[in-house]
């Protein structure tokens, strides 16, 4: 058939998916391997391929000195996941199932949101909290982030809930449930599969976030772990097992959502793009 | 119905009044900021004098302005070609079955997912001069070191490079699940029919793939054209503005310096919007042509 070649064919195939997917995630394993590797041997010339040797001294300093920009970035990646999906369930509701008029224009606006650059966001947001003395706080920076989560998990919620059949939310509209109970009771359990993604990806999004960071959050007390990392590099530091040995720390979150919720990262990556 | 208009207007209530106020705000501010003539002073306490397009004329007539367009053109250009390229054929690859295909399809989602300050700082130290991986490899084969990130010959490829290397796994789930949905019999019909490999993917596979290719695009051109942390971390724009774009260069002049110039920053950074709305109109226009 077409789409099955014979068995010798496809384990060509694996050997060569094997070989790219290598090559593609070169530089994670590199950032491990420099994780391991002895100050000393940092600069070896041939650099050391495997880490024999390998020293944990990188993720000691790490424990010592990230902890806290961890706990930082957890707290603010969790304070957006909230403030997103209360935002944007309803929404999505709305748009998908109750179609007010002026819902289209909504939804053409949030499209172009997404197309705003981040660096005039900063700018703005910058511009309105040092007036309002609300710089350098994480609710300040939960604020900033969920921006570039929001207009993403309207779409989502709209997308998948326009999939909740018609008849299921009109069985509860006559068992006597309101629009806001069917909401809470009907809708959101079914969409728990879109509620995941969409949280997902603005805890990621939260979690990565160094733009706002370092314009709405660099003098505070309680910062987020891309300004711990970039504070390592900006300090001319040439330590760069303990830096990226914070990298790979910084990574953790990204790698365990990939593994126990693959199909939800490739759900987000794509409804985005692929509709109708 | 009016009552139900209303409810669904109160479940839309709370994302209106977000979007009024930390969209529009920010984005009102920021053109404000961009017509006016800030001090550090008047930034804090208001009543700087309207200077009309002022910070636009000074942005244009800047020794910065040639460089950063023609940076963020070729910047923006070789990096969605390439990852588009690379993400395609990746996609026809992954497209037939074979062992492992689904997990590793999977990994190759993780360059996308981690942070942009971990993916920078890695490829950072890739490119060292002195002690960097990348400089060993073309040792170990017989060619120069180079300065990748501190020579303005480039600094500019080498941040293309790495961007090319975010950008690849997006490209190839979006075209995969976008192959997924050519119906086989299609492909099948033309294998009756004789024809080749590559006519299948010329006459077949690329035609029916416009529609997800010109989103795929789309939406690359308005990520890559807000890349900024990946530059600033790797090379902070320079050396001497080798690898400024628009992004890089607004963030350095409102905030890369102990003296902020808000106006101008904001100016270049509204110049943005403008390229990424001309992207999204050409995407309509492309979207609309094939109905006729």
């Amino acid at each position: 058939m077409v789409t099955r070649g014979a068995p010798r064919t496809a384990w060509w195939r694996t050997a060569l998916g094997l070989l790219f997917t290598a090559l593609m995630l070169f530089p994670v394993y590199w950032m491990v391997n420099v994780s391991f590797t002895r100050d000393r041997d940092l600069r070896a010339d041939p650099p050391h391929l495997f880490p024999v040797d390998g020293t944990v001294e990188g993720y000691r300093v790490v424990l010592h000195e990230q902890v806290p920009y961890l706990g930082t970035s957890l707290l603010i990646g969790l304070g957006t996941v909230a403030l997103t999906v209360a935002l944007a369930a309803p929404a999505g509701y709305a748009l998908a199932k109750l179609r007010p008029p002026g819902g289209g224009a909504l939804s053409f606006v949030l499209l172009i949101a997404q197309m705003i650059p981040g660096i005039i966001m900063a700018m703005g947001f910058y511009a309105i909290y040092l007036r309002l003395g609300v710089l350098n706080s994480a609710a300040g920076l939960v604020l900033a982030d969920s921006t570039i989560a929001v207009p993403f998990g309207v779409l989502i919620f709209t997308a998948f809930m326009s999939g909740i059949p018609d008849e299921v939310l009109q069985a509860a509209l006559v068992d006597g449930a309101g629009r806001w109970r069917t909401f809470r009771s009907v809708v959101l359990p079914l969409s728990r599969g879109s509620i995941i993604t969409v949280s997902l990806f603005a805890f990621l999004w939260a979690w990565s976030d160094f733009l706002f960071a370092s314009t709405l959050d660099a003098g505070g007390v309680s910062r987020p772990i891309t300004l711990g990392i970039y504070r390592y590099i900006g300090n001319n530091n040439q330590e760069w097992n303990a830096i990226m040995a914070t990298a790979v720390v910084a990574s953790v979150p990204a790698t365990v959502l990939l593994v126990v919720a693959q199909r939800y990262v490739a759900a987000g990556v794509t409804a985005g793009a692929v509709k109708d | 119905m009016s009552r139900n208009r209303w409810t669904a207007w109160a479940f839309l209530a709370p994302v209106t009044l977000y979007l009024l106020a930390f969209y529009a705000y920010p984005l009102y501010r920021n053109v404000e900021l961009s017509l006016r003539r800030y001090t550090v002073r008047s930034f804090v306490s208001g009543g700087a004098p309207f200077a009309g397009l002022d910070n636009y004329r000074d942005v244009v007539t800047h020794p910065t302005f040639g460089p950063a367009l023609a940076h963020t053109a070729v910047f923006t250009a070789v990096s969605l070609l390439c990852q588009f390229t690379l993400g395609l054929a990746l996609a026809v690859f992954f497209h037939r079955h074979f062992p492992l295909s689904r997990t590793l399809r999977a990994l190759f989602l993780v360059p996308w997912l981690l942070p942009l300050i971990v993916s920078a700082s890695t490829w950072s130290w890739m490119l060292n001069s002195e002690a960097g991986v990348v400089n060993a490899a073309l040792g170990a084969v017989g060619l120069d070191p180079v300065n990748w990130l501190t020579s303005p010959r480039w600094s500019l490829l080498s941040v293309i490079i790495a961007n090319i290397w975010i950008g690849i796994p997006f490209n190839l789930v979006v075209l995969h699940s976008g192959l997924q949905a050519i119906p086989d019999d299609v492909y099948e019909a033309a294998a009756l029919d004789g024809a080749s490999g590559t006519q299948r993917f010329w006459r077949i596979t690329f035609p029916l793939l416009r529609p997800v290719s010109a989103i795929t695009l789309l939406l690359g051109l308005i990520y890559t054209l807000k890349v900024f942390d990946l530059v600033w971390i790797m090379t902070r724009g320079g050396p001497t503005d080798s690898s400024t774009t628009f992004a890089t260069w607004s963030y350095r002049l409102g905030f890369g310096s102990l003296l902020p110039e808000f106006g101008p920053g904001a100016a270049v950074g509204n110049l943005l919007i403008v390229a990424a709305l001309i992207g999204g109109l050409a995407y309509a226009r492309a979207q609309r042509r094939p109905r006729w």
